[in-house]
Formats: C-alpha cells, sequence, structure tokens
C-alpha cells in the first residue's frame, strides 16, 4: 500500500535487523555470528542444508530459543524476543513445518490456538472464510486435521499466521510437502501478501522455487552465512555449489576395479511408516556388492528411517526375499539373525538409538556385540572379554573418554559417534548399513570415520550410507542414488554425476514422473 | 416397581463417587498428566469431609473440605512431576500409599462415628411423585453436582478457550510452549481440580453412600475411575454412562442374591473388578480407536528446554 | 528504552548421564527429610519426638526377638520388591504384587490343606512350588492382556489383587473353612510338616529369610552378570536401542511379570507357613503396596532392596510400639512410608538434573 517509493524504502530502517547472532548447543555451534537484515515488503529466501543453521535462527526471531550474544532490531528498535507471544504481538508470524498443529483438534481450534485472544470459535469460522477468500485458502473449520491432506493442513498454518496481520512472515520449508499446484498458488498469495507490505522469510532448500518467488537469498553453511545475493540473477547450479560448498575433494575413493558379489540384495521393498508422522517407502531396489560404498542422499524425512528401520530388522519385511543378506533371505529376520548373517548397523541417532546414554561404554560395546564377538557364555556375560572389546574400539578409533567405564552420554558427539561406528567395524560386517556417519561431529573426526569406512570397504565389506550431506557422500561414495517421497532414483557414479542434478533430485526435481511430491524438509532440524 | 426403584436409587449413590474422581481425572488426562494417585486423593477427602463435618456440624463445610484435601494431595503431585519432573507413575503410586496412611491417621477418631446423611432435595409436588419422583428428585445436592459437573466439563472443553488451551497442551505439549501456551500453569490448574473433584468422590462416599468413615473405604474406588477414564475414551459423555454402569454392577451384586441365586458373595463383589479389566480390555485392543482420543503426550515429563 | 531486570531464579539444567553419587546419596536424603518431617508430626499430635523417633526406630530392634521379627517382616516386603524391580526397570509397572502375593498363599496353602495332617516331607517343598506358580499364574494374566490386548498392566494388575483378596475371602468362609473352626473364617492349622521350619527357638524367623537372601543375591546375579538383566535395563532405558539389539520387548514384560509374580507367590506361601500357620482373609497388612516403596527406596538394585527391605520392615515394628506405648495407630507406618516415597521421587531430580541459579541480566522490551 505505502511501499511504492523506492526512495523513502531505501531510507527507512530494516524491518528486522539481526547483527551477531550466536548460539551454541552441546557439542554444534549452530549459529556463529549471523547478521541479516530484512526489508519490508521483500521475499527473502534462506538458503541452507539441513543442520546449517537455518531452523535454530529463525526459532530465534520468533522467541522459541533465546541467543547467546548477538542484536535483533526491530523498526530500528532494539528489542528481545523472549516468547513466541511476544513475536506475535510485535507483528511476527511462522509456518512452522512440522510441529505446531494438534492432529485431534479441528481447522478452527488450531488456528484459535495461534491466536492470543482469539475470538468465539462462530465468529473465528467467519473471519476465517474471509480471509481465505482474499488469499484464495479455502479452508472448512469444522474438519478434524488428521484428516486433512497435508497441503490443507499448510493452509491452516499459513491462515493462523494471516489472521494476526503479520508484518513479518516466515516460511519454513513451505513446499516441501505441497504438489505444484499447491505450491503455485501458495506463491500467489506470497508475493500478494509481500505486495501489501508484508516481508517474507522465505526458508527452503529448493532451488528453482527460490529463483521464481524471492528478491533476496541468504545462503548459510554450518552456522554461518556464506553468501547473499538475488536468486533471479543465478543459476539454479550456482545456488546448489553456494549451499554444499565448493572446497570438498571427491578424490578419496579410489575407483574402484570390478565389483564384486552382491552381498546385500534389496528388491521391491515397499514398507508403511512404522511411526505416525513418517514417510512409507516404495518400491525400493539397489544391490551393494563387496567392497562398494554405495550412498544414499535425500533431504531428511523422504523414508529413510523406514528404509533404515527395514535393513536393520527393527521392522520385518512383508517377504523374506525383500532383503538378501549374502544371497540368503534376509528380510523375515530380526536384527540379531540379521547380524549373524553379517550384517552391521549405524543408526541416525547416537544416543537414545545407537547408544544407552546412562550405560557404561562396555555396556554399550556389548549392545549390539554380543552376537558376533561371542560375549555371552550361557546367558551370562563375559564381562573381560566384553571390557577388552570396548577397549579395542576406544584404542582403534581415538574415541576420548574417561575409560570403557564412562558413559555413553558422557562423550561428545563425535567421539560417541566414532565409538558406535567402531563397534560396529571390529565386528567385521560383511554388509555394514551406517546413517549420517559424520552428522554433527567435528571435521576431524569425520575425517577419521571417512579413512575407516573406505579401509572397510577395501576388505572387502559392502557398505551402504544413508547421508544429509552430500559432500561426504560424494568423497567417499562408488555409487549414489536419492531418495524422495519415499522412492529411490536410478543409481549414478559417483565419479560421473553431477552435483546441480542430484542437488535438483533432492529437492524434488528431475525425476521422471516429475511431481514434486516430496516430504520432509527440515523435519529433523526442526525437531532438535 | 418400588423395588426396582429402590434399585435404581442406590445404583445412583454407587455411580456418583466414580463419575466426580473419573470427571477430575479426565481433565488432568486431557491436560496429559497421568495422576495414579486418585486413590489416595479420594480416601483423603473422605476422611476430611467426614471429619470436618463431625466437628463443625456443617455439612457444607465438610464438603469443601474433602475438596480442598483432595486438592492438597494434588499439589503435593504437582509439585514432584511438574516441577521437580518426577516420573509420574511413581509419584501416583507414592500419593495413593500416603493417602491411605495419613487417612487412617486422621480418622482414628472417627471410627464409628455416626453422622448425618445429606439431606435430599425435596422439590416440593416432584420427589412425591410415584417412583419417578424419588428417581428423579429425590437425591442429595452433590448427586446433581456430579451430573453436572458433565455437561459443565463438556462446555469447557469444547467450548472454552481455557479448555482449548488445556487439550492443546495434552495433544503436544511442545507445540502449546512454542505457541507460548503456558504448559506448567494450566497442568498445575487441571491437577488441583482433579484433585479436587477426587475429593469430593471420597467427601460422598464418607457423608452420603455410607455416611460412616471406615479405614480405607473407598476399596479401589479410585482404581476403577481411572479405568472409566480408559473405558470413556476420554469422552466426558461417555464417562456419565460407564459410571452408572459400573454403578449397577456394584449393585447388582448386592441384590443377586436377593433374587434367589446361589453364588457366593464374593464373586459377586469381584464383578466391578474384573468388569474392569473387560471394558479395559475391550477399548484397548483396538488401538487406533483409544489413541484418536487418548492425550498424545499424556505422562510424558515436559522439559522447556529439552 | 530498555530496561533491564536482573535476578537470581534456579532452574534444572538435564545432566549428562545421570550423578552416581546422588542414586547413593538421594535415600539417605529422604530418610533424613522424613525423620524431620515425622518430628514435626508427632510434635503437632503432642508427642516428645525423641521419644517417639526412638521408641519408632530404635525399641524395636534392641532385643534378639526385635531383630528376628524384623527380619520376619522384610522377608515378604524384599521378596516382592524384588519381583517388582524387575518389571519396573523395564517400565512394567506391576503394582499387583499383594494380589500374586495372594495367589501364592492360596496356591501353597491348598496343598498343605490337600495333604492333610500326615503330610509327608515332600508336601514343604510342593508349597512353594505351589506358591511360585501361583503368583506367576496371576502375573500371567496382566501379561497376556498387555502383549495380546496392550490393556495397561497397571489397572489389570491392580484390580486382580482385588479380586485374588476376594477368592481367599470366599475359601475361608467357605469350602476351605476350618469345620472345627467355631466358624471362624479360617483354615485349618497347616500340619507341622508343612510349616516352614524355625531357625530359633523363641522366634518366628523361619526358613523363608534364608532363602530370600539367596534370591536377593540370585537376583543380583541375574542383573548384574546375565544377559536378560542387560536386556531387561536396556529396554527400560532407551526402548529403540534394544530394538535395535534384536532384544524383544514383548518377550521382556512375559519374563518380569512372571519373576515378579513368582516371587510374590513365595511370599505369600512363606508367610502361611511360616508366622501365619493357616489361611485366613488377610495375610499380608499391604506388604505387596508397600513392597513398591522398597523397590524405589532400594534404588531397584537386589541389594539395595534388602537394606531397604529391612528399613521399611522397621517402620511396620515401630508403628506397633508407638501404638503399643504412646497410643498413636498403626497407619503412622504408611504415613512414614509414603513420605518417604515422596522425599525420594523428590530428590531423584537431583540424579537426573543439577540446579543452576541463573543471575540473568535480560534487556527486556520496553512498555
Amino acid at each position: 500500500m505505502a511501499e511504492q517509493d523506492g526512495m523513502a524504502e531505501q531510507d527507512r530502517p530494516a524491518r528486522l535487523q539481526l547483527s551477531g547472532i550466536s548460539k551454541q548447543f552441546p557439542g554444534c555451534l549452530a549459529n556463529d555470528q549471523v547478521d541479516l537484515a530484512l526489508a519490508p515488503g521483500e521475499i527473502h529466501a534462506l538458503l541452507g542444508e539441513n543442520g546449517a543453521g537455518k531452523s535454530t535462527l529463525v526459532k530465534i526471531i520468533y522467541g522459541v530459543l533465546r541467543a547467546d550474544s548477538g542484536e535483533i532490531h526491530w523498526d530500528g528498535q532494539p528489542v528481545s524476543i523472549a516468547s513466541p507471544s511476544q513475536a506475535r504481538r510485535m507483528g511476527i508470524a511462522m509456518v512452522f513445518q512440522h510441529f505446531s498443529l494438534f492432529e485431534s483438534m479441528t481447522v478452527a481450534e488450531n488456528i484459535a490456538l495461534g491466536l492470543d485472544h482469539g475470538p468465539d470459535l462462530d465468529r473465528l469460522a467467519a473471519q476465517v472464510g474471509e480471509v481465505g477468500r482474499r488469499y484464495g485458502l479455502t479452508l472448512e473449520p469444522e474438519r478434524v486435521v488428521h484428516d486433512l491432506s497435508v497441503g490443507e493442513r499448510q493452509r491452516v498454518e499459513i491462515v493462523r499466521c494471516l489472521m494476526q496481520n503479520p508484518r513479518l512472515l516466515i516460511m519454513d520449508e513451505p513446499t516441501s510437502v505441497l504438489t505444484p499446484g499447491e505450491a503455485e498458488s501458495l506463491f500467489k498469495t506470497l508475493r500478494q501478501l509481500a505486495d501489501e507490505g508484508c516481508t517474507i522469510l522465505y526458508i527452503s532448500h529448493k532451488l528453482q522455487e527460490i529463483r521464481t518467488l524471492c528478491d533476496r537469498a541468504t545462503v548459510m553453511r554450518a552456522g554461518r552465512i556464506v553468501a547473499t545475493c538475488d536468486p533471479r540473477h543465478e543459476t539454479a547450479h550456482d545456488l546448489a555449489r553456494l549451499m554444499i560448498g565448493e572446497d570438498f575433494s571427491r578424490a578419496s575413493k579410489t575407483a574402484g576395479g570390478t565389483r564384486g558379489a552382491a552381498r546385500l540384495q534389496v528388491r521391491g521393498l515397499s514398507m508403511a511408516a512404522a511411526a505416525m508422522h513418517g514417510t512409507p517407502i516404495t518400491h525400493i531396489e539397489f544391490e551393494v556388492a563387496a567392497g562398494e560404498i554405495l550412498a544414499i542422499a535425500g533431504v531428511a524425512g523422504n523414508g529413510q528411517n523406514t528404509l533404515l528401520a527395514a535393513l536393520s530388522g527393527e521392522q520385518l519385511c512383508a517377504s523374506a526375499g525383500d532383503i538378501r543378506i549374502e544371497g540368503q533371505d534376509a528380510g523375515d529376520l530380526g536384527p540379531r539373525r540379521r547380524r549373524r548373517l553379517g550384517l552391521a548397523f549405524v543408526p541416525e541417532e547416537r544416543l537414545g538409538h545407537g547408544a544407552v546414554p546412562e550405560m557404561s561404554l562396555a555396556d554399550n560395546a556389548l549392545l549390539t556385540g554380543y552376537e558376533r564377538q561371542d560375549l555371552l557364555s550361557r546367558g551370562s556375560i563375559m564381562f573381560s572379554r566384553t571390557r577388552d572389546y570396548a577397549q579395542r574400539i576406544v584404542q582403534s578409533f581415538q574415541v576420548v573418554s574417561g575409560g570403557v567405564g564412562s558413559h555413553a552420554g558422557s562423550l561428545s558427539g563425535g567421539n560417541l559417534q566414532k565409538f558406535i561406528i567402531g563397534r560396529e567395524l571390529l565386528q567385521k560386517p560383511k554388509v555394514l548399513v551406517v546413517a549420517h556417519p559424520t552428522w554433527g561431529v567435528d571435521a576431524g573426526a569425520a575425517a577419521a570415520i571417512h579413512t575407516a569406512l573406505l579401509d572397510l570397504a577395501g576388505q572387502g565389506t559392502a557398505i551402504l550410507i544413508v547421508s544429509q550431506d552430500l559432500d561426504e557422500l560424494l568423497q567417499i561414495s562408488d555409487r549414489i542414488a536419492v531418495l524422495s517421497d519415499g522412492r529411490l532414483s536410478e543409481c549414478m557414479l559417483t565419479a560421473e554425476a553431477d552435483i546441480g542434478r542430484i542437488g535438483l533430485l533432492m529437492g524434488g526435481h528431475g525425476r521422471s514422473e516429475g511431481d514434486v511430491n516430496d516430504a520432509g524438509g527440515e523435519r529433523r532440524a526442526a525437531q532438535t | 416397581m418400588e423395588v426396582l426403584a429402590a434399585v435404581l436409587i442406590t445404583v445412583v449413590g454407587a455411580a456418583t463417587p466414580l463419575l466426580f474422581a473419573a470427571v477430575g481425572e479426565l481433565v488432568v488426562e486431557k491436560s496429559g498428566v497421568l495422576n495414579l494417585g486418585v486413590e489416595g486423593m479420594m480416601v483423603l477427602g473422605a476422611v476430611g469431609a467426614f471429619a470436618v463435618t463431625l466437628t463443625t456440624g456443617s455439612a457444607t463445610i465438610g464438603i469443601l473440605a474433602g475438596a480442598a484435601a483432595g486438592a492438597a494431595m494434588a499439589l503435593v503431585f504437582a509439585l514432584l512431576t511438574l516441577t521437580l519432573l518426577a516420573n509420574q507413575v511413581a509419584s501416583g503410586l507414592a500419593l495413593t500409599i500416603f493417602g491411605i496412611g495419613a487417612s487412617a491417621l486422621i480418622g482414628r477418631s472417627f471410627v464409628g462415628m455416626p453422622v448425618d446423611r445429606l439431606p435430599q432435595l425435596d422439590l416440593p409436588g416432584l420427589s412425591g411423585l410415584a417412583i419417578v419422583g424419588p428417581l428423579l428428585f429425590g437425591h442429595d445436592a452433590l448427586v446433581y453436582l456430579s451430573i453436572l459437573s458433565i455437561p459443565a466439563t463438556i462446555w469447557f472443553l469444547e467450548r472454552s478457550r481455557a479448555g482449548l488451551v488445556l487439550r492443546s497442551i495434552g495433544e503436544n505439549h511442545q507445540a502449546a510452549h512454542a505457541l507460548g501456551h503456558p504448559v506448567i500453569m494450566v497442568r498445575y490448574l487441571a491437577l488441583l481440580f482433579g484433585g479436587a473433584m477426587a475429593g469430593l468422590g471420597g467427601a460422598y462416599l464418607s457423608l452420603a453412600y455410607t455416611p460412616m468413615w471406615a479405614e480405607n473405604m473407598t476399596a479401589g474406588r479410585g482404581w476403577i475411575a481411572l479405568a472409566l477414564v480408559v473405558f470413556a475414551t476420554w469422552r466426558p459423555g461417555r464417562l456419565l454412562l460407564g459410571a452408572y454402569l459400573f454403578g449397577g454392577i456394584t449393585v447388582a451384586q448386592l441384590h443377586v442374591q436377593g433374587f434367589g441365586f446361589a453364588i457366593p458373595a464374593q464373586f459377586l463383589s469381584m464383578l466391578p473388578y474384573l468388569a474392569t479389566i473387560a471394558a479395559l480390555v475391550a477399548i484397548s485392543a483396538d488401538g487406533t480407536r483409544a489413541r484418536l482420543n487418548a492425550p498424545a503426550s499424556l505422562g510424558r515429563i515436559f522439559h522447556p528446554e529439552t | 528504552m530498555m530496561r533491564v531486570e536482573s535476578g537470581v531464579r534456579p532452574r534444572l539444567e538435564a545432566r549428562i548421564g545421570t550423578s552416581r553419587t546422588m542414586v547413593y546419596l538421594t535415600p539417605v536424603l529422604a530418610v533424613i527429610l522424613t525423620m524431620a518431617c515425622g518430628s514435626i508430626l508427632f510434635a503437632a499430635l503432642g508427642h516428645h519426638p525423641p521419644a517417639v523417633l526412638s521408641a519408632f526406630f530404635i525399641q524395636p530392634i534392641s532385643s534378639v526377638y526385635g531383630l528376628a521379627e524384623l527380619t520376619v517382616k522384610a522377608t515378604p516386603l524384599v521378596l516382592c520388591a524384588i519381583g517388582l524391580s524387575f518389571g519396573f526397570r523395564a517400565n512394567v509397572w506391576n503394582i499387583g504384587a499383594e494380589g500374586q502375593l495372594t495367589l501364592g498363599a492360596i496356591a501353597g496353602g491348598g496343598v498343605a490343606l490337600w495333604a492333610g495332617d500326615d503330610a509327608a516331607a515332600w508336601v514343604l517343598p510342593a508349597m512353594i512350588l505351589a506358591g511360585l506358580l501361583g503368583g506367576a499364574a496371576w502375573a500371567a494374566i496382566p501379561a497376556f492382556l498387555k502383549t495380546r490386548f496392550n490393556a495397561n498392566e497397571i489397572l489389570t494388575s491392580l484390580m486382580l489383587t482385588y479380586v485374588a483378596i476376594l477368592l481367599l475371602s470366599y475359601l475361608v468362609h467357605g469350602p476351605w473353612k476350618d469345620p472345627d473352626g467355631y466358624s471362624f473364617p479360617q483354615s485349618r492349622m497347616f500340619a507341622d510338616s508343612a510349616l516352614l521350619p524355625l531357625l530359633s527357638t523363641g522366634t518366628r524367623l523361619h526358613l523363608g529369610a534364608p532363602i530370600t537372601l539367596f534370591l536377593a543375591l540370585g537376583a543380583w546375579w541375574v542383573m548384574a552378570r546375565m544377559f536378560i538383566g542387560f536386556q531387561i535395563k536396556v529396554v527400560g532405558l532407551t526402548p529403540a536401542a534394544a530394538g535395535l539389539a534384536g532384544f524383544s520387548v514383548k518377550r521382556l514384560i512375559w519374563v518380569t511379570l512372571l519373576t515378579g509374580g513368582a516371587l510374590s507367590g513365595l511370599a505369600g506361601l512363606f508367610e502361611v507357613a511360616g508366622p501365619i500357620g493357616q489361611l485366613q482373609p488377610t495375610i499380608s497388612p499391604g506388604y505387596g503396596f508397600t513392597a513398591i516403596i522398597v523397590a524405589f527406596l532400594g534404588r531397584l538394585h537386589p541389594l539395595g532392596i534388602l537394606v531397604a527391605g529391612l528399613f521399611i520392615a522397621l517402620s511396620y515394628l515401630g508403628g506397633e510400639t508407638v501404638q503399643i506405648q504412646l497410643g498413636l495407630p498403626l497407619a503412622v507406618s504408611g504415613v512414614f512410608q509414603g513420605m518417604l516415597l515422596f522425599f525420594l521421587l523428590a530428590s531423584d531430580v537431583l540424579v537426573r538434573y543439577r540446579i543452576r541459579w541463573d543471575r540473568a541480566a535480560l534487556p527486556q522490551e520496553a512498555g
């Protein structure tokens, strides 16, 4: 409305200005001296891979988290945003990706909960209809959220924000759950809002839509701002390079000679999600041969957890032949019997899945080592053998700890990850499935883990790595495939793969079906 | 016909304490807290109401004291589980053990003493009607209060803003916290309400159902109330049905022998407990149905920084 | 524009892992706090606290007979608590030990009554076996309902306790009533060969006590040295890690409930074949419920439970002593036990969290 005069806009203070924002989590510097300025009425993209620190930053803006240091100015005034309700009163609204709808409640109730002094539900329904007509967001207020499609759920989130007449709207991975048609109508809504003077902070890793929608883009990597650009003047390829970083070497894995026999075979594997909001996987097919490292890239929440549970044996397959280990049907075997066949497994979550935080390293060595390391004798634990095994892990992988009697929870993330990977590697597996091997691990530990994995492959183990860290996957894998919306792309030779194309595949583009129906986005980042 | 009416009136008496305790626990569980200490709060409410009624001579003050005693116990539970983040299951058990002991200690000098049964609210003309009169209009105030608590709870949970916030906290406490709702405070208030209602249930037992004090006189009714909440799949309306069904079963055991069935009394007394197990199995077996209504955060510890 | 608000406020910060010092320190802290509160309570009731505390905690164990009685009372508490601790460690909340104890007494006592007066030497071992099986069978019901129908074991095991007590009541009022018992609701006295041998004349100390000690050591061995104990601990601490390792949660539910039931059943059998010597409507002053406190106070550790069992047994004896000497009701024991559990749970926060005093200087928005 009043935003036409370009000169005036120049002189006015930024709607939101962040200076030197830092936030430290145990073992991870999530935001490192972040500066960001958002002008009134602009659509500003915040671009970065999972774990780059985008979610932490927006949670600080929305008052969910507090920064350790740094300043926030709102319309030129210094502010401290202590809570989401304070943020809302200031005019900041946020569309959360995954965690702010109440499943068993109706649309109207969900919207009312986002307002500080909601009117009664009948009048609210009328207002919802009004906002809906104005922005083309139709909703049925009486429906219960768990019956809604993902697109409809997002409309609930957006309408909830619009009811507050926000001056800054934060959208966290908004299109990751939308069909192309839904995404297009969302863009129309956002442009209309921006024209009315509302600033939009648009978080995404999808390059194409940022190029079509946003006026400016800020790229984050490893907690820092690495670039600011006008995305309309960049190619998707360039943006992908900015996001992933160019400083990686891809020469670590020597191009393998002949492939050995297939040690892990997955054929036509489909499985429903185990968790409530998980993503099912559909008709997954691949093979990993002796000495080979196959990488599965993809944004979290695209079916990785379901695939990993199917591979580890925590979820049994519909048919025994879906998964074969060393040529034997293993789809109907539990974790223990799969280990007997030669499988080792490193899950995504270190504490609470891969290790029991309250137990000692020796106990945690026993947790998965009992079968292949012969640590039991007629139902009793052989403690000296167990301690020796834990000791060997600690020594071989330079795990910094207070000895094998110290709690797993007392180790730093990197050291615990080295311990867990060492625990599996020392079992001399025929097949190793490893999820996110270097997530949140410092560079030194990451290098050690990569070397260990390459050595293991050199000894003939078939290795499958599931990770979001494209850099890492390109560095150490022989072949690479992308998991998106529970479907796996074709496997490409890593040496010949094109980063831009992989980035596009991860963003849901470039698949032969051409639909953009992947789920997930920053699920993991949003939940931590 | 007269006999049937008399039986139905005793059903009301058996159902009322269950209804009070279960309504309170339902609101507590809707906020995402599992308080297994209903039995303890109820028995302390029973002795509190009895002792104060006897000392002051006022049943009204006694009833209020019963509610206050239950709420005081709930406050201890809230302090343990909400502020000190203690395990809810263990804390609930502690509440019950303490409540039974403390009530016996308080009630020792009141054992065997008589108190006037709560007066019926006689509505001139209406309660004099044959059969229908005593059945619908011949009860004391607490009976009507317990029944009115159902529509009131439905209104609170479904129509009021505070009820909406309470449900959202029970559904997903992290999301409610992210939206700025006061998780801990709402749960404190819900627990206090639950405690007061359990206390009222106890007060009804010692002032109206069997107007006297006997050690451990709740006899597992607090636990049955907990099961009723599951049985009702967290819907207040069904709680009314459930409480009267269980009240009916409790009373049936008293009357079966009167009808000439030679079943030992103990087996009949087992009926409410066995029926509770059967109801739990029937509801739990179909997991999805119960889960849809069960508060998703039930029993989880809320620590805002994790 | 800005206002600086400063203040010191406590905040709970999650520890990495748990504090081992606090694991041992908090039960002591809880006992001290309970005694302090108990003193206030006694003073409020018009008694001289040191006198009551002495009558409660010291006099009962200042004679050999007293020490024997302490052991007699601790025996069922320790047995039930060890059984419960297996379940609690695995997040299986069996609170029906009282019912399982009752069924053990019924099954074992049934064998004794069936064998009659001229029972042979095999009858006692047969009774013990029946007691174990009776308790285990009663616990198998919640295990089946939990694993098959997902029914909450807290409520089912508790409801079955009431059923068990009513069943016992039926038996001693009906078919098993002593025909020469002047219509008292109790069974015939067991034959001498069906009674646990006494260890020391002039006391009620019976063979059950050393068996319990032996079982506690065995339980310690199982939890500390055996793989099944490791599995129980893992599934309780981190169910996802148990899944990763291939431990079956359902199997562990069965194992822990059956073990708990069997040990509680044994406790019941020891009561009727020991101090009581017959079946009565009431065979336990709530040992099965109090065992929950014993289990927590003993940190769910078999050896800790031995100590906690003796301490709680003392609270029973102390309750009896103050009842006789000072006219205080027996219920004082329950109050003490409940308070102890409250303080234990409250101080437990220190095991998992540390208290941080934030000296906050928070810039606040103006106005």
